[in-house]
């Protein structure tokens, strides 16, 4: 097999534990949905956790794009310190949009702004084991841990 | 990025695969939906093999194309659901694909040939086989 520049660039060992996405169009979020899942299969997640943080990390992205029109997905590794072995996952989801206004009804099941199932953010919830969403009327920051 | 819309008699085949755009999905619905039509298909085979997330949009997009060529009178079958897909849309939220489902190809074609045959259908051609 021939090996090309990106195959010799790429690092064998785990060099790197965080990933940052900046979503301005679509083709961001799938950026950042098969990132964050290389990153938890990389860090030793299973293979079934692995597609729940990907197909969470699309979620949120596709949230950022749909409704600030852009911002920024984060996915990194959890210590329980900084020697230890990695325990977890982080997904961050930041953008400057108007906010949610109601965000007891955004986490509701079911509800939606028209373009999803109504499971978006219930869905990643569900998906994750730790989910926060602070949210004001000039910024939206969810953040969601997956434990290993 | 146009998805092809394949013929077999009266059935129609469309394969996605990669996550669509809102511009991709109206385009490909419109196709779609136009294409049934146009030949009064009488089943879609909708193939999402090579899609191994989907997510509450994707769902949705899929869904509701199931439901606009229903909508005309043809019958559509999923299939190639990716077992760590139906694992995450289970885990998601209950009932997010409302059509029915196959395998494969193959098995979606045997599905709509079978139910096509039920309803009586007597402008299938394809049914000359085995």
């Amino acid at each position: 097999m021939s090996v090309n520049d990106s195959d010799t660039l790429e690092p064998t060992r785990l060099a790197v534990e965080t990933i940052e996405v900046l979503i301005v169009s679509e083709s961001d979020v799938m950026s950042a949905s098969r990132q964050a899942r290389l990153l938890a299969e990389r860090l030793g997640f299973s293979r079934s956790s692995a597609y729940h943080i990907a197909t969470a990390a699309s979620e949120l992205a596709n949230n950022v794009l749909t409704h600030a029109g852009g911002g920024r997905l984060r996915a990194s590794a959890r210590h329980d310190h900084p020697e230890l072995a990695v325990i977890g996952l982080e997904l961050l989801a930041e953008d400057e949009g108007p906010g949610i206004p109601d965000p007891e009804l955004a986490l509701t099941e079911g509800y939606s702004t028209g373009k999803g199932l109504g499971c978006g953010l219930p869905g990643v919830k569900r998906l994750m084991d730790e989910f926060s969403l602070e949210t004001r009327p000039g910024g939206t920051r969810v953040r969601a841990v997956k434990w290993r | 990025m146009r998805i092809p819309i394949l013929q077999l008699d009266r059935i129609l085949l469309v394969s996605i695969q990669v996550d669509l755009t809102d511009n991709d999905a109206m385009q490909f619905q419109s196709d779609l939906v136009e294409r049934v039509a146009a030949i009064e298909a009488l089943g879609v085979a909708i193939d999402i093999t090579a899609l191994d997330v989907v997510d509450s949009y994707m769902a949705r997009v899929i869904n509701d194309t199931a439901n606009m060529v229903r909508l005309l009178g043809a019958e559509v079958v999923i299939c190639g659901i990716q077992p760590f897909v139906a694992l995450t849309l289970i885990e998601m939220g209950r009932g997010l694909l409302g059509a029915d489902c196959a395998f494969n190809l193959g098995q979606a074609l045997e599905m709509l040939k079978g139910r096509i045959a039920k309803r009586g259908d007597t402008r299938f051609v394809g049914d000359e086989d085995v």
